[in-house]
């Protein structure tokens, strides 16, 4: 028996010229929960990946349990008691969760008599771990956190006793992530190795006991986690002293520069989505607006930037009615002084394929100063490039490199460069650090600030919480298409928490 | 002639005439829930169908015909899959190429190997699936109602016939009862499911297609070598996008294939059999018309009459994993 469960060293990986994982040696003890914790693009996955099978490393051995093994595919993981929680469920939606766990692991070529065995297992796995689900269930049908346990289930089906979760909270509520924990430590009781793998530093300082930091492919430390601090370890993560901390004076609010009013919005299904909304900003003032994901921002944000038809309602912009239920259109809002940054920025907010240059301009290319009669002004349109590439230090500093070639981080640089250097009279957001790495949240999240200190009204819609609490000087909570509290931003975490779950505000609604 | 006995060759023909469809529909029913769309169901029945003249023509074997009408059906299968599994380029695109090329080719080597203007010669009866007499089929004949159902319906098919109905429920089984089937399902949904299980999606998803090919084989032999005495050239006639559209209409599931092409046969049974028929208050329907019925009559099922029909998730996209 060995005292460490994983044992890595020296694995090597490289695409083409990307160096993705540089010498990395981790030990992971047994019967612990340990982190890893790296920026996007810092190699995490890639390195799960190799203990997964997917990728072969270069170079390196892996030591599962004291014995040198290969990992040719996922079945020689799976052999070696490793199972994997991915990111994106491996889940076939439209089976149930009892032909999800059987399936690669159904026994015999007739199912029948697999069916009742795993069915007697499921039971007994349930028990265990406290992890209720239907087996009936048809996963489809099943919200985001009870699919997570059927990932976990599937895992443990399988004799896992190495348990690797690939940012695991990131589509769950508060509420579900604390359950996640639970069921974690409770593994952890049980003598499984649980390996994390988060961008998210509350978290592992909250669950893990050791936590191992890579950064740009390798890995630069490991530490015990009560012995460290948020600040170490983000500093460890980046390289240089980060501030987590967002610091601004107090918001001056002054006239009310968007006055939404009862707005409702459908989906292409006719499904209600924005449910009979009304909030005001001011200028000189952040609202936040927190939610789970999928319950309404993002066609609140579509409708009011003139994307999304609405069904009723009216929206005002500087005093003056935007057409939202007929023909808005985002040209004009944009010449009203009315700036977006969408959610999704590779679908809506950028062309990948163009040069940065390019995208810096996307939808302000009629704008006299970029042209020369008919013709674009390449010139004028580089040098523009340039100017907002130096201010918001978009790397690499390069205007005629293509989009796609850019980081995360660096593609939302382009992005708020264009709509802020616009000097907008409001400024909608949404995820603004979503996909985006801690040095450059700490910029964004600045040029926010700075953006209310110069008397702009911003809506702000982020799936972190911790993001806006941080920048919000209101928080109105959405549930389910409809505004279910409003907060100010010293409001706790698990109050925002219950109304996110729509606990609390059914019943401040019925009171 | 009574109603009864139209009825009876009425239904007689429609279950000769559903045969290929149902084995193609079936064929792409294992493609296509594996992932691998297949337009060329067409191109393979009527590969298979020439191979299937050909063969039985020269070795005087109907059982060598089968066989050689099943492996060049698998082999253009197996290009369909290289192209788009292995090489993962576009499945119409290779679809619709093989097609074209056995449209083309079967024509010109007809041509060259038998001279016969692209048919292959014409088989005598030995030389074909005969058809199979239920026991007792002559013997209650003349009993009434019961007898012309035996005898005249179930009775007196090709063998090819009753194995095409047989293979509705053994597809069924195959899909929702097996290990196989469970994870056929599973990669034409989320190959990404079946890969993290440690099943190999490539491998799997070439079963499928490897299954396609061989029932597609089969309704293309039924076609030269039971339907008809050889093989005459473009004698598929749409069959393949027919089964095709009936696979649709039947959402991907054995039993509704099994109804849908039966749907479909009536409608071709019905046009053959009312050709410059004068209906009462209609009058004589010109044949162009009655030919067209059964393809007008498609249209519209597939245009307004089957709701929702979701095609399995990850159908026609490449598996490629990620980064």
């Amino acid at each position: 028996m060995s005292e460490l469960a994983i044992e890595l060293k020296g694995i090597d990986k490289s695409f083409g010229l990307v160096h993705a994982n540089r010498n990395i040696n981790l030990k992971v003890r047994k019967g612990t929960i340990h982190g890893i914790i790296g920026e996007n693009g810092a190699g995490k996955s890639t390195l799960m990946s190799i203990l997964y099978g997917f990728y072969q490393a270069d170079y390196g051995d892996i030591i599962i349990d004291g014995k040198t093994i290969k990992i040719r595919d996922p079945n020689a993981a799976i052999a070696a008691g490793i199972g994997m929680v991915h990111q994106h469920f491996m889940l076939v939606e439209n089976f149930t969760v009892l032909e999800n766990i059987m399936l690669g692991a159904e026994e015999s070529q007739i199912l029948n008599a697999g069916i009742t065995k795993a069915r007697a297992e499921l039971k007994r796995l349930e028990k265990e771990y406290a992890l209720e689900v239907d087996p009936d269930a048809v996963i489809e049908e099943l919200p985001v956190g009870i699919q997570q346990r059927v990932e976990i289930l599937k895992a443990l089906y399988r004799k896992a006793d190495i348990l690797i979760l690939d940012e695991p909270t990131g589509v769950l509520t508060p509420a579900e992530a604390d359950h996640l924990f639970r069921i974690l430590r409770q593994l952890k009781d049980e003598g499984k190795t649980v390996l994390l793998i988060t961008h998210k530093l509350r978290e592992i300082m909250a669950i893990t006991d050791e936590v191992s930091v890579m950064r740009r492919g390798e890995m630069v430390a490991t530490r015990t986690t009560k012995d460290t601090s948020v600040e170490e370890l983000a500093e460890l993560m980046v390289g240089r002293r980060v501030l987590l901390r967002v610091e601004k004076g107090e918001a001056k609010p002054a006239d009310v520069k968007l006055s939404v009013k009862n707005l409702t919005v459908r989906d292409g299904r006719g499904v209600t989505m924005v449910d009979d909304v009304s909030f005001d900003i001011r200028a000189g003032e952040i609202v936040g607006i927190a939610g789970v994901a999928g319950n309404g921002q993002s066609e609140l944000l579509e409708a009011i930037s003139g994307i999304r038809r609405a069904k009723s309602g009216t929206v005002l912009l500087s005093g003056r009615e935007i057409d939202v239920t007929g023909n808005a259109d985002p040209a004009d809002l944009r010449r009203r002084g009315l700036a977006h940054v969408p959610e999704d920025r590779h679908h809506v907010g950028l062309v990948l394929k163009f040069e940065e240059s390019e995208n810096a301009i996307l939808g302000y290319h009629d704008d006299p100063k970029y042209r020369r009669g008919m013709l674009l002004d390449v010139d004028a349109i580089r040098a523009d490039a340039e100017a907002k590439i130096a201010a918001y230090d978009i790397r690499p500093p390069n205007p005629r490199l293509k989009t796609a070639n850019f980081s995360g981080g660096n593609q939302q640089k382009i992005v708020l460069a264009r709509e802020m250097e616009r000097n907008p009279d409001v400024l909608i957001i949404g995820q603004p650090t979503r996909g985006v790495d801690v040095g450059a949240i700490e910029f964004i999240h600045k040029r926010i600030i700075e953006m209310r200190d110069q008397g702009k009204a911003v809506l702000l819609v982020s799936v972190e919480l911790d993001e806006i609490r941080a920048l919000s000087d209101r928080i109105l909570v959405m549930f389910a298409g409809r505004v279910v509290g409003e907060r100010t931003p010293d409001a706790t975490e698990g109050e925002l928490g219950l109304l996110m779950a729509g606990v609390e505000g059914r019943k401040e609604a019925a009171e | 002639m009574d109603v009864f006995q139209v009825f009876i060759e009425l239904a007689q023909s429609t279950v000769r005439l559903s045969t290929p469809l149902i084995l193609a529909a079936l064929a792409g029913l294992f493609t296509e829930r594996a992932g691998i769309f297949d337009i060329g169901l067409e191109g393979k029945m009527l590969g298979a169908a020439f191979a299937a003249g050909c063969v039985a023509y020269i070795s005087q074997s109907v059982y060598m015909g089968l066989l050689a009408a099943v492996l060049v059906s698998v082999l253009l299968s197996l290009v369909h899959g290289y192209a788009s599994i292995t090489q993962r380029g576009s499945q119409i695109v290779s679809g619709v190429a093989i097609n074209f090329v056995v449209a083309g080719s079967t024509v010109i080597l007809g041509e060259a190997w038998f001279r016969q203007g692209g048919r292959t010669p014409a088989l005598s009866a030995d030389g074909r699936f005969g058809t199979v007499t239920l026991p007792f089929a002559d013997a209650v004949r003349d009993v009434p109602i019961l007898g012309p159902l035996y005898s005249g319906l179930l009775s007196g098919h090709s063998p090819l016939t009753y194995l095409a109905f047989l293979m509705v429920p053994v597809s069924w089984w195959i899909l929702y009862r097996t290990r196989f089937g469970l994870r056929l399902r599973a990669v034409g949904e989320n190959p990404g499911a079946v890969d993290t299980a440690g099943i190999s999606v490539i491998w799997l998803r070439y079963r499928g297609v490897i299954c396609c090919g061989i029932l597609c084989g089969i309704a293309g032999a039924y076609l030269s070598l039971a339907a008809g005495a050889g093989f005459t050239k473009g004698m598929t006639a749409g069959k393949g996008y027919i089964a095709l559209a009936a696979l649709i209409f039947a959402k991907w599931r054995p039993k509704n294939i099994l109804f849908a092409c039966l749907l479909f046969g009536f409608l071709d049974a019905f046009a053959i059999r009312y050709q410059g028929y004068a209906f009462p208050l209609i009058g004589k329907v010109p044949v162009q018309l009655m030919q067209a019925l059964p393809y007008i009559l498609t249209v519209i099922l597939l245009a307004g009459f089957i709701g929702k029909a979701i095609p399995p998730k990850a159908g026609g996209v490449p598996y490629v994993k990620e980064r």
